[in-house]
């Protein structure tokens, strides 16, 4: 009982952050129909940007860690938004209105160049960063015949969902009460409409873009702070099962994004618990595979509309 | 053409590049300007602003250069550009370049061996490389160009095609001529069994399926250690013998034809076998377009509705285009395990499948004679870079310009793609016609649609 409590939690960090960056895939998705391949790769950047401050922040002689976390947070967010603003400039705007395969062969060849970018900018090799918060709370104490089990909250893993629920929060405002959301909404049902209704759907088209590349930053730190390591190749497995998250929550439906986050964490951990490390990617896929065969517009999607 | 107009447009010019240079001021700040390295007790943060600063100015400059001569020039060049070629000249090209393709692919060895006797084993090892893409992207032609079926995940079929062939060679002993159909009908059944529950989705959701199936059949490679040897791959696959002579130094192939040995032999029959294998799909490709189950296909990727209504089983149509595509892959697989003489993992990720995708949508979905130009250039322009060491001596000995390759291929898809969105061969040939044959616009179908 105390190890299923500890995995739930442990999957439900890992979960938050799969939720942060699918939400980047479900809203471009929702928006202009594609897979934006690039946008495991652009977390990638992010949580690079975020190692490079947090460096910067610590030598230039910055105590207070809270500052420093902050800082950080802030600085991946706005330099890590450029990044995925420039790939939608680059890559997709100028297809607009092309053929369906074209931005996704695009949006392959940025993931090609981002990674490659890193790799030959920063080098290959992998970059270690100590656990900088330590520490936590014990929940439950629990005797098991091997001696004594707890069941561990640590001050890491509150952080991440605590950030995640806040921005998960902002974030539902922001598309709900704000007019930028409701001009994306509008976007999302009908772009040639709301276009001819003034709102400027480039722009919005950008906007969305950059909110997914400023949550997918985020995502990035709390990689980086969680696991310690990253290298220039973690976006495109975090991507895929980002990517599957969205998916199995309902493409195009921003909780079902979370929800889907959340669980592909869970079986995630759970797999690994239970079953065997290896396999715990196989897992992830295998769900996705059922759940689109038996339920194909996701959890929380809408079916979609068949008209001839 | 009076100075008021040449000097706002020499402003917006400067202003347009101060902002290019300042994205990329932003943008390379924490990757050109800044740079993480392993150091003693934790991660160091070294500095290197002249990079950046380079990297600014060399942006600034050849905005504005773009701005001034290309984008905004009083008198557009770009009208000098694109020349209209005379129709009488286009189908010209249009008929005989298929021919001249295939008889320049047939003499290709000897050329290559005439043409640079010094470096022959190098090139007809290129060419043996490039045909193997080419045979890879007329496959997954049949599942995009023809069948509409995103499919991202076919190198998962490439490795099962290697994997049985080394597998069987291993634990039976079976040769290469043996195990190519039997690779090829291992990997159609493989396309059976992952395509049958999958086929019903539509579009994007077929083509995250099949790269979810990519990725498992890679994992599970990589974990049987027991069964595939893991991440060490198997090694010692036996090469492909010449009717029982094989290639080597006494007894062989040369001896038994007076021929001196030469190990450039096995190299020219390893080409003609991929040419044989590719032009075998060409030819199934071609002939399937003409065959019922051929129109079943290209009406299913046209309206999906309209062939349900009248009576076709789209589940099965769809599943033929899809495991034919995985046979041909197979077939290439296991040509692949013979050339390499060992096979692991490794050579079956994700990239295989994009780096073959972007060969098909580059080359213009459906297009065969557009599957051998993209391959040429992407694979054959990846392997030039390779051999750029002269450009050691311009940037200094740590100039490593193979690292590069990759970047380089990105930027190419990237670009190709912006420039032409329906690929290099951007006309089409329909299969069924009414009246009178013509090329149509690719515009006018719908592959790659994915419904």
């Amino acid at each position: 009982m105390e190890y299923f409590l500890q995995q739930l939690i442990n999957g439900l960090t890992l979960g938050s952050i799969y939720g942060l960056i699918a939400i980047g895939y479900t809203m471009v998705y929702g928006i202009i129909g594609m897979i934006n391949f690039a946008h495991g790769d652009i977390f990638m950047v992010g949580s690079f940007i975020a190692l490079a401050t947090f460096l910067a922040l610590v030598a230039i002689g910055i105590s207070a860690l809270p500052l420093i976390l902050f800082i950080t947070l802030l600085v991946s967010m706005l330099f890590t938004s450029a990044w995925g603003w420039t790939v939608e400039r680059l890559a997709y705007r100028p297809l607009r209105g092309s053929f369906r395969l074209a931005p996704l062969i695009t949006a392959i060849g940025m993931s090609i160049v981002l990674q490659n970018f890193v790799q030959i900018t920063q080098g290959a090799r992998v970059k270690p960063l100590p656990p900088q918060i330590q520490g936590g709370v014990t929940l439950i104490e629990g005797v098991t015949e091997n001696g004594t089990i707890a069941v561990q909250l640590s001050y890491m893993q509150m952080i991440i969902i605590a950030t995640t629920l806040a921005l998960m929060i902002g974030f539902s405002l922001l598309i709900s009460k704000t007019s930028l959301g409701r001009s994306q909404r509008a976007c999302e049902q009908d772009q040639k409409m709301a276009a001819l209704l003034g709102v400027n759907v480039d722009r919005t088209i950008s906007l969305t873009f950059v909110m997914g590349a400023a949550l997918a930053a985020v995502a990035g730190f709390m990689f980086l702070l969680l696991y310690g390591v990253i290298d220039f190749y973690i976006g495109f497995l975090a991507g895929v099962k980002a990517f599957t998250a969205a998916v199995l929550g309902g493409i195009g439906s921003l909780p079902g994004a979370m929800l889907g986050g959340l669980l592909i964490g869970l079986i995630e951990v759970f797999w690994s618990g239970y079953f065997s490390v290896e396999y715990k990617d196989v897992a992830a896929f295998s769900i996705l595979v059922i759940v689109l065969i038996f339920m194909p517009s996701g959890l929380l999607g809408k079916p979609e509309v068949e008209k001839v | 053409m009076t100075t008021a107009p040449s000097t706002a447009r020499m402003a917006d010019s400067v202003k347009d590049a101060a902002i290019a240079a300042l994205l990329v001021a932003v943008l390379g700040f924490f990757f050109l300007a800044l740079r993480t390295d392993i150091g003693t007790g934790g991660l160091d943060l070294t500095t290197r602003w002249g990079l950046w600063f380079i990297a600014i100015a060399i942006t600034f400059g050849v905005r504005l250069a773009l701005n001034l001569f290309v984008f905004k020039a009083a008198r557009p060049v770009t009208r000098g550009i694109k020349v209209t070629a005379p129709a009488g000249l286009t189908s010209f090209v249009g008929r005989f370049l298929g021919p001249f393709l295939l008889i320049l692919a047939l003499c290709l060895p000897f050329l290559l061996m005439a043409l640079f006797p010094n470096r022959d084993r190098q090139f007809i090892d290129l060419a043996i490389l490039i045909m193997t893409y080419v045979m890879l992207g007329w496959g997954l032609n049949i599942v995009v160009g023809l069948a509409g079926l995103l499919d991202l995940g076919y190198v998962a079929f490439y490795a099962v095609g290697a994997y049985s062939f080394a597998l069987l060679a291993q634990y039976f002993e079976i040769g290469f001529w043996t195990a190519v159909p039997l690779a090829g009908l291992l990997a159609a059944l493989w396309g059976i069994i992952l395509g049958y529950p999958v086929l019903r989705l539509r579009g994007d959701y077929l083509a995250i399926v099949t790269l979810a199936f990519g990725e498992i059949i890679r994992v599970v490679l990589l974990n049987w250690y027991d069964f595939t040897g893991g991440p060490d791959g198997i090694s010692g696959i036996p090469k492909p013998s010449f009717f029982g002579l094989d290639f080597s130094r006494t007894g062989g192939f040369a001896e038994f034809f007076g021929l001196d040995y030469d190990s450039i032999h096995r190299f020219i029959y390893l080409y003609y076998i991929i040419l044989v294998l590719a032009l075998i799909t060409n030819f199934v490709t071609l002939r399937l377009r003409k065959l019922p189950i051929g129109r079943a296909w290209e009406a299913l990727r046209e309206d999906e509705i309209a062939c349900r209504s009248l009576g076709i089983n789209t589940t099965n149509t769809k599943l033929t285009a899809f495991s034919i595509g995985a046979m041909f892959a197979g077939f290439a697989g296991s040509f692949f395990a013979t050339r390499q003489g060992f096979i692991s993992p490794e050579s079956f990720t994700f990239l295989e499948s994009a780096i073959i995708l972007a060969i098909v949508v580059l080359g213009g979905l459906g297009s065969q004679v557009g599957v051998v130009i993209a391959s040429v250039v992407m694979i054959g322009g990846i392997e030039v870079l390779r051999n750029l060491g002269f450009l050691k001596e311009i940037f200094g000995p740590d100039f490593e310009p193979t690292q590069y390759r990759m970047l380089i291929f990105g930027l190419a898809m990237v670009l190709i793609m912006v420039w032409k969105p329906r690929g290099i061969i951007s006309s089409r040939n329909p299969s069924a016609v009414y009246k009178e044959r013509k090329k149509i616009s690719s515009d006018m179908v719908a592959q790659g649609e994915g419904h």
